[in-house]
């Protein structure tokens, strides 16, 4: 029998969440942006520096130090008992919530500041941002026969074409709904509509994939706090439970991966829902990890909103747009709202809580009460899905 | 071999060095397990399959078949550049193992899924020869 921390289920809640301006930010460093958010975070929870005393963070590429999360609890003059930086590419946000829970359940800490920020688009030149990311393929058995990010991903994207009969159309239909949250939501980078047309007519970058089938390059950074639910209830807006979370780790390397088009995703779900005693259909919204289009295609299917190799089906006719089935990605994602790299979800984790407090204006879905949110890192390779709602229990 | 000379070249290390070796010598060697009867890719200290260290190399057919692929049009590097638009597979080999590589010596656009490729080497500076996939159709 699997060992569970069912034991997490409404222990924990966010109480501050906020994010740094995003985009094109020459003026501030990755760190002074992991700082931002992090003194955001606080004036939204309404705590003072002294009441953290625990710390996570993740690198950032254009401002790596050896031991980051030291380096900013340094930064800030915080003493925190428990101190540490997780790196798991997108999967990273969810990772770290994780560890986080499991430190205040376990009673290693109190209060967890979680921050994260990075400068890709001016703190890298395009090419060593392209070369950092590509990093992510084997040095021996991969990157040598040159494939960048997006080709990566692009191998996916036709393995699950030639297996279930995806179109180009229906990646496009991901990157429209995106967008179309994106043009409601005064903080993202991309606000002008496109429509699949839009999608399959932009320059190719790596077959099927299309320039707007790819994320954005930002600057940016987001932060949280996470309390025990005890404490949760002194803090001034509505505490947003963790009611589930689950990892799944498959591989590294996508020429390692068991299958091209089923992920682990299924695993992580599974062990989130598991542990929420919900379901996909329980879900009044979900925030999927979006580097690319069809990332989102799989994970709707390994997370159980649709059968597996009917995600193409799924996406079309608006599904997956606010007013549809099921919102994704309601800020609208890192095809449209910003991608500073690994710290990317973090805003899709703040964008749930705004949700989740009824303050997301004319992007709220409403009556929302419990949400889904899932990052991936590495080439589908780490997966971490987190159920959050307003209510404990 | 100087065209190559800025690309990202593999470093063998000692559990890779008879593969990069094999490569030189126009040979596809994977590892096949005494134990279990497996092949594997990539070269590993030990069977992933049943954790046997008792490992042989074995010169593969060098045939397989393209699973997926794309076309890269921006290329990773300037090194690249002249090479796109290029093709990337995993092909996954008549022994059982995928690899991933490049599909050359055609059109980039005329790659399948399923094609039938067989591996051409392709020597990048004195210790490093790539494995490289053609199509068996020619």
């Amino acid at each position: 029998m699997e060992l569970t921390l069912d034991s997490l289920r409404g222990k924990v809640a966010i109480v501050g969440a906020a994010d740094t301006p995003v985009g094109k930010l020459p003026q501030f460093s990755p760190t002074g942006l992991c700082i931002d958010a992090a003194r955001r975070a606080m004036s939204d929870a309404q705590i003072t520096k002294d009441q953290i005393d625990g710390l996570i963070t993740c690198n950032s590429m254009a401002e790596p130090y050896m031991y980051h999360a030291e380096a900013m609890a340094e930064y800030l003059q915080i003493f925190p008992r428990y101190c540490m930086s997780v790196n798991a590419g997108g999967s990273t946000t969810f990772s770290i919530l994780h560890h986080a829970a499991a430190a205040i359940a376990s009673g290693m800490c109190t209060t967890v500041l979680i921050t994260m920020a990075d400068s890709l688009r001016t703190g890298l030149t395009r090419d060593q941002a392209m070369k950092m990311q590509s990093s992510a393929g084997h040095s021996q058995f991969e990157i040598p026969f040159g494939p960048t990010v997006p080709a990566f991903y692009a191998l996916i994207a036709r393995a699950h074409m030639e297996k279930y009969g995806t179109t180009a159309e229906q990646f496009a239909a991901i990157a429209v709904a995106c967008r179309k949250h994106a043009c409601l939501n005064p903080t993202a980078e991309m606000r002008t509509p496109i429509t699949i047309d839009d999608v399959i007519n932009s320059r190719m970058i790596a077959d099927p994939l299309h320039l707007l089938d790819c994320s954005l390059v930002s600057d940016g950074g987001s932060a949280i706090i996470l309390t025990s639910a005890e404490r949760a209830a002194d803090f001034p807006h509505a505490p947003v439970y963790l009611l589930g979370v689950g990892e799944g780790h498959g591989h590294e390397h996508i020429s390692q991966a068991q299958s091209l088009t089923t992920s682990f995703a299924v695993e992580s779900g599974r062990r989130a829902y598991a542990m929420a005693g919900l379901g996909p259909s329980d879900m009044d919204f979900a925030q999927l990890y979006d580097c690319f289009t069809p990332t989102v295609l799989v994970e709707l299917e390994d997370l159980g909103f649709c059968e597996k190799g009917e995600g193409g089906a799924f996406v079309e006719n608006g599904n997956i747009e606010l007013g549809g089935l099921l919102p994704v990605n309601t800020h609208g994602g890192l095809l449209s709202h910003c991608h500073p790299g690994n710290p990317g979800s973090m805003f899709a984790l703040t964008e749930t809580v705004t949700q989740l407090r009824g303050a997301a204006g004319a992007r709220q879905v409403e009556g929302a009460e419990v949400a889904l949110v899932h990052g991936q890192g590495g080439i589908m390779s780490s997966h971490t899905t987190v159920i959050l709602g307003r209510e404990r229990n | 071999m100087d065209v190559h000379a800025d690309k990202f070249l593999p470093r063998p290390t000692p559990e890779s060095a008879p593969f990069w070796q094999g490569c030189k010598e126009h040979k596809l060697l994977l590892q096949h397990c005494s134990g279990c009867g497996t092949y594997q890719f990539y070269p590993r200290l030990l069977c992933a399959t049943c954790m046997s260290q008792d490992l042989e190399w074995r010169e593969a057919s060098g045939r397989g078949k393209v699973e997926t692929y794309t076309i890269v049009t921006r290329a990773v590097s300037d090194a690249y550049a002249a090479d796109a638009p290029y093709a990337i597979a995993l092909i996954t080999l008549e022994e059982g193992p995928r690899m991933m590589s490049n599909v050359v010596g055609c059109d980039a656009q005329s790659v399948t899924c399923g094609m039938a490729v067989e591996v051409v080497f392709e020597a990048w500076s004195a210790e490093i020869t790539m494995p490289k996939f053609r199509s068996v159709a020619g």
